[in-house]
């Protein structure tokens, strides 16, 4: 009985939406016409800009495989006539490419470790526990933000160009110890929770965790895991969105930070992004390559080998990563 | 003595304080420190010595008198900083409204477009933004003999400006809008490249906009536009002020006063004037983003 009846008031409703008496023919298309033009202007609108982000890239690739002759052949543009691998190859050589890629990755990776470390467990503390004066503590993590970097540089470089921590180095070694052209000054700061951009990774730990409920914890409490524990087998696990963001967020700064490793004066042989601004000067001065604009050819084939890897990372995460920006509340 | 037992309210209090221990230590060493220091060294002549510590010499605020009445330079790229960061964060952020809007939407190749988008911050080291805008410059047509200022815009921006330019001003605009029109357009590819980050943060703002407001907006017959401005903006204002942060703070970073610092440290290693370089830029900054988020805060309705 019950299901006749319903079909009963679906096929009326279905004959009223049908019924030409009463839909609306005119709006209908007025907004089905709009509709398509606000498509199709997002569309030309992303297009464009997409092209306007990819350009230069393009070109680079474009000059990466072109040989000399094309590059003063007119005739050329983006597609070369005699396609080379020759500029790879010398770049590959003079930045020592692999062994320099490896190294540089160890350097970044442990200090994205470290950084993920140390950033989510001050940002834990910030977001669950009331301890005095947290508000006034909490509001140095912002000045931590907006503080530009160059403001506390030259400190910085002096404390580490004589590094005396208590006295310690002088008991023991009679002088303070110089860290400077290596990257212990890098892993020291990041220890403490003020390498690049810290603070910002400390802000997006301290969103994310004030938005899990706290029910968790209380559980994990009723039974008898300590503080430590719940943190590290309980929020951490739960924590991956902001995991994920912050790893690649400081994997991505830290390869490409040139200031503090230009401040420490770190060796070029682990910072590769340092080692690209010499480039162009090594290839002028050791292969005797004087033509500016063939140099640049040199450059940029080098550039792109210093970018695949960040490039392949991002490309591999960057499902989890946005997704991770959004759920992380980065925002709000 | 019998050791006295914590409460389980002061267990948590010492926890806390060891979970921001790391940090708390660093910033005192590195920031508090380092500010304190700065500050003394703009009051000073700095002279390092030979063993490797450095010696401190009171001289008044000399290094202050030098840097703003005979520093050839100072004063202008300060300016000159601080303009091109208040000229470009309007438009930044509008951009990237605009860009958040448009990409929130469904429609194919989603996630190719996003990831493009935020390629720029993945791409964002100085040497490889200088090599990127050589490229962009052969990209638009090699006129990049053209050594001009105008050329140098003209073909970031592919287009031929004068034409357009000389079309509004037959229509008698005035000239100052015009300018700042033109200043934008020219910049569209720095503003572009700049504001990455920024599309993320109010992608995932107007995703955190419960859909039942735009439902409630729907049944109540608003239309599209009344819809952005009574729902949509107002729910993202919060997330507009931390991108003007970022924005600015992201513009300061590399811009001239931070090359001025460091060259007159590093360079010249007149370290007392880099220093008041530093403090006065940053400063600066500070004081744009309190009356920036003040004006903006006071306009500012919803909070999550």
């Amino acid at each position: 009985m019950d299901t006749g009846k319903n079909m009963n008031i679906k096929n009326r409703i279905k004959a009223i939406t049908t019924n030409p008496k009463f839909v609306n023919n005119k709006k209908g298309m007025t907004s089905g016409l709009k509709q398509l033009l606000i498509k199709i202007f997002s569309f030309i609108v992303i297009i464009g800009i997409c092209y306007v982000i990819l350009a230069p890239v393009i070109g680079m690739i474009v000059n990466s495989f072109l040989s000399d002759s094309d590059k003063y052949n007119p005739m050329v543009y983006l597609i070369p006539q005699n396609p080379t691998l020759e500029k790879y190859k010398l770049a590959w050589e003079r930045m020592d490419y692999l062994p320099t890629m490896a190294r540089d990755l160890v350097y970044s990776c442990s200090l994205m470790l470290i950084q993920v470390f140390v950033c989510s467990m001050v940002g834990y503390g910030f977001a669950r526990f009331n301890f005095p004066f947290k508000k006034l503590l909490f509001a140095c993590v912002v000045v931590m933000i907006v503080i530009p970097d160059h403001t506390i540089m030259l400190p910085i470089y002096m404390t580490f160009k004589n590094f005396d921590p208590l006295g310690l180095a002088t008991l023991f070694t009679g002088k303070p110890l110089i860290l400077m052209s290596t990257p212990i000054p890098m892993y020291i700061m990041t220890i403490f929770g003020c390498g690049v951009r810290s603070g910002l990774y400390i802000y997006i730990f301290n969103q994310f965790f004030r938005g899990l409920p706290k029910e968790i914890e209380e559980a994990a409490l009723v039974d008898g895991a300590g503080t430590w524990y719940t943190y590290f087998r309980i929020m951490l696990v739960n924590a991956v969105p902001a995991v994920i963001t912050v790893s690649v967020f400081s994997m991505v700064w830290q390869y490409n930070d040139t200031f503090y490793a230009r401040l420490f004066l770190i060796s070029e042989d682990i910072v590769i992004s340092k080692k690209i601004t010499t480039l162009q000067a090594t290839i002028a001065n050791v292969d005797k390559i004087l033509d500016t604009s063939i140099q640049e050819l040199y450059l940029d084939a080098g550039i792109i080998l210093v970018m695949l890897p960040i490039v392949i990372i991002y490309i591999a995460l960057q499902k989890y990563f946005i997704e991770g920006v959004e759920r992380s509340g980065i925002v709000g | 003595m019998r050791k006295r037992k914590l409460s389980l309210s002061q267990k948590r209090t010492v926890n806390g304080y060891l979970f921001i221990l790391p940090w708390l230590i660093g910033f005192i060493i590195f920031y508090i420190r380092s500010i304190i220091l700065s500050a003394e060294f703009t009051l000073s002549e700095l002279t390092v010595g030979a063993v490797g510590g450095y010696e401190l010499k009171f001289v008044g605020l000399e290094n202050f008198i030098y840097a703003f009445r005979e520093h050839g330079t100072f004063k202008q790229v300060l300016t000159t900083s601080v303009f091109d960061m208040i000229i470009d964060l309007p438009l930044i952020i509008f951009f990237s409204l605009f860009m958040a809007i448009l990409l929130n939407r469904q429609f194919k190749g989603r996630t190719l477009v996003r990831m493009i988008f935020f390629l720029p911050v993945i791409l964002n080291s100085s040497a490889i933004s200088d090599a990127l805008e050589l490229s962009q410059q052969m990209m638009a047509g090699g006129i990049s003999a053209g050594s001009s200022q105008m050329a140098a815009e003209a073909t970031s921006a592919g287009v031929d400006v004068g034409y357009y330019i000389g079309l509004f001003t037959d229509l008698a605009m005035p000239e100052t809008v015009l300018d700042y029109l033109v200043a934008a357009v020219s910049r569209i590819n720095s503003i572009i490249t700049a504001s990455g980050v920024q599309i993320v943060i109010f992608l995932a703002a107007l995703q955190s906009i419960p859909g039942s407001m735009y439902e409630v907006a729907k049944i109540e017959g608003a239309t599209a536009y009344e819809t952005f401005w009574k729902v949509t903006f107002p729910m993202v204002m919060p997330h507009i002020i931390t991108n003007v942060v970022y924005t600015v703070i992201d513009g300061f970073a590399d811009s001239q006063v931070v090359t001025l610092a460091y060259d007159t440290a590093f360079t010249d290693f007149n370290y007392g004037l880099s220093s008041v370089f530093s403090l006065v830029s940053t400063a600066v900054t500070c004081l744009i983003l309190v009356l920036i988020v003040g004006y903006i805060q006071k306009r500012t309705f919803y909070y999550n």
